[in-house]
């Protein structure tokens, strides 16, 4: 990704303690926990200007702005999209994003102590999912005192979260922005989430997700994860305009070390990643994944779970994403149609596959700044 | 598919405001930048939505808080449910689109009426253009032959003709000229057709 100069500047996370225990959608409960989370802009006098922006699998609260003073490197991950003047613009809203729970960023999770046993919680944490996740955004907007979210956005598993959001607190959520996502995932999808987790979890450095107390990382099961992850947030067309059959030397070397750049770029992203990404927050992320689907509420009808919601919708798909395609949007805009909500849609023609949703595109920006625009006018 | 001049919108939003009842669901095919929808919601609070292809028509309806699909009409209505609006407005469309006669057939089972507007072919001064040995170009067909988007041109008698054989009723017809309504010859003095249909079932 190309590091754009930030507007905003330096950002400081902050972080909010929360007593009261959560309840669970498998059961479990968490007694108490930290969420990590980030703020631009000022919230108005009638608290109706904030936004939430829900991340993806690898996200976090760090949305915008620069973690390390001038160090565009440390941009935050939709610093494109968030920020003073651009689509989702900091100088009307108050922009929120926050790490949740079973992250790996500063929230509490797998890699945090577990207060009742003293060492990190390991394999122990319990498996969250879209709604605990909901829950418990929910609970940090109470205590920032946002009533209303004027909007809750997101892309890939955060378009989820947006989805939820609209239905589980219909009354809390004006407008429900969601990109490059999918009503549930496929067979296919699954599939790959699974060869990701069985990676990570017959990575002899795993000890059943207690790494941290042998002082390893199961590195080369994460690394993995993420190189097959890659794949498929890539377009087949965009890989080979990138790498084609380029190769990193100028002959053959018939073996197994890179050769092609395209096995460069994999392992290069799978080291970078298993550097700072916790093992056991990639297995419960792709769990969620793959257990979202609100429409199993109501026998599989997404319609009639959808029609609860009050929002307005834009929902954005990407003609070259085939981890969430377009026709996985279209399902979601059919049952909006059907449960006759306010809904837009743009299918942006983009070569970057699933990645798309992160970068910088003029027709895609276009569409979300004409849309959060439109929100600004209806806060005036 | 998105340009509309004045002219014919106005002509449009005469009939079609007629015609559409207050409170209506409505699906508008080919809704450019979302002015029909938008006069529709605001004189006839009727509940719109819009289809279009083009990104920066699309844009343009989010601007304005239209509900519109970014869609390939070409490609059918699939994913709207049958009879799901009260009308689906083909609004000079027809004349652009490569399979009429499906466009036709999905705008009636989505819509239990649909309304269509189309540039009479047959209108006089189209006459006498091509008489004089030259193709048509006025207001209602304001495009050079070698540019226009416009592939399946008919007269009011072409089109209900085709009604006729595609079990299509006509439930009202309003020709214009100048947004004048046309009643003597109106298909040799008439320069748009509107057209309110269902299908005979």
């Amino acid at each position: 990704m190309t590091a754009i100069a930030s507007t905003l500047g330096a950002v400081t996370p902050q972080s909010a303690r929360f007593d009261e225990p959560l309840h669970l959608r498998s059961g479990g409960v968490i007694d108490g926990y930290d969420l990590v989370y980030e703020t631009y802009g000022t919230l108005n006098a009638r608290g109706d200007n904030a936004i939430l922006i829900c991340h993806a699998l690898s996200g976090n609260h760090h949305v915008a702005g620069l973690a390390v003073a001038d160090d565009p490197k440390s941009a935050g991950w939709w610093d494109n999209m968030v920020g003073p003047g651009k689509p989702i613009d900091t100088d009307r809203f108050f922009v929120v994003g926050v790490n949740n729970l079973g992250g790996c960023h500063g929230s509490t999770g797998p890699s945090t102590r577990n207060s009742a046993t003293g060492k990190p919680w390991g394999s122990d944490f319990p498996l969250v999912t879209v709604i605990d996740w909901v829950h418990a955004q929910a609970r940090l907007a109470d205590r920032l005192g946002v009533t209303v979210w004027a909007a809750v956005v997101g892309g890939s598993l955060g378009g989820m979260q947006a989805m939820r959001w609209s239905v589980t607190y219909p009354e809390r959520v004006r407008h429900a922005v969601v990109v490059a996502a999918a009503p549930y995932l496929t067979a296919q999808n699954i599939a790959f989430n699974d060869v990701a987790r069985q990676a990570i979890l017959t990575d002899p450095e795993f000890h059943g997700g207690h790494y941290y107390e042998h002082g390893v990382v199961p590195t080369r099961g994460l690394r993995l994860a993420r190189m097959l992850g890659h794949i498929t947030y890539l377009s087949d067309d965009v890989m080979a305009e990138k790498f084609g059959r380029l190769l990193r030397g100028d002959n053959l070397k018939f073996g197994f070390d890179v050769e092609f750049e395209i096995e460069s770029y994999l392992r290069y992203q799978g080291d970078k990643f298993a550097g700072y990404f916790d093992a056991n927050t990639y297995l419960i992320m792709t769990k969620a994944l793959d257990y979202f689907d609100p429409a199993r509420e109501a026998g599989g009808n997404l319609a009639a779970v959808l029609a609860r919601a009050t929002a307005r919708f834009l929902v954005i798909s990407f003609t070259s994403d085939w981890r969430f395609s377009p026709a996985r949007s279209r399902e979601i805009v059919d049952a909006l149609l059907e449960a006759r909500r306010p809904v837009a849609y743009a299918e942006i023609d983009s070569p970057n596959g699933h990645d798309a949703f992160l970068m910088t595109d003029a027709h895609y920006h276009n569409v979300m700044r004409a849309y959060f625009q439109r929100i600004a006018g209806e806060l005036a | 598919m998105s340009a509309r001049t004045d002219q014919r919108q106005r002509a449009d939003l005469t009939a079609i405001g007629r015609w559409v009842r207050e409170g209506s669901r409505v699906l508008d095919l080919g809704c450019g930048d979302g002015h029909l929808l938008s006069q529709l919601q605001r004189h006839k609070r009727v509940e719109g939505y819009g289809i279009d292809i083009d990104i920066d028509s699309v844009t343009h309806c989010v601007a304005a808080g239209i509900n519109v699909i970014q869609s390939d009409l070409e490609r059918g209505l699939s994913g709207f449910g049958d009879q799901a609006f009260d009308y689906v407005i083909l609004s000079h469309t027809l004349q652009a689109m490569h399979n009429t006669e499906h466009i036709v057939r999905e705008m009636l089972r989505v819509g239990r009426e649909g309304i269509v507007s189309f540039p009479n072919f047959g209108y006089w001064r189209h006459r006498w253009q091509i008489l004089r040995g030259r193709m048509p170009v006025s207001d209602d067909l304001p495009y050079q032959w070698f540019d226009t988007p416009n592939i399946h041109l008919c007269t009011l008698r072409d089109f209900e003709l085709f009604c006729q054989q595609h079990g299509i009723r006509i439930l009202e017809r309003l020709v214009l000229t100048d947004n004048t309504p046309i009643s003597t010859a109106p298909n040799f003095f008439g320069a748009t057709a509107l057209y309110r249909l269902d299908a005979l079932r």
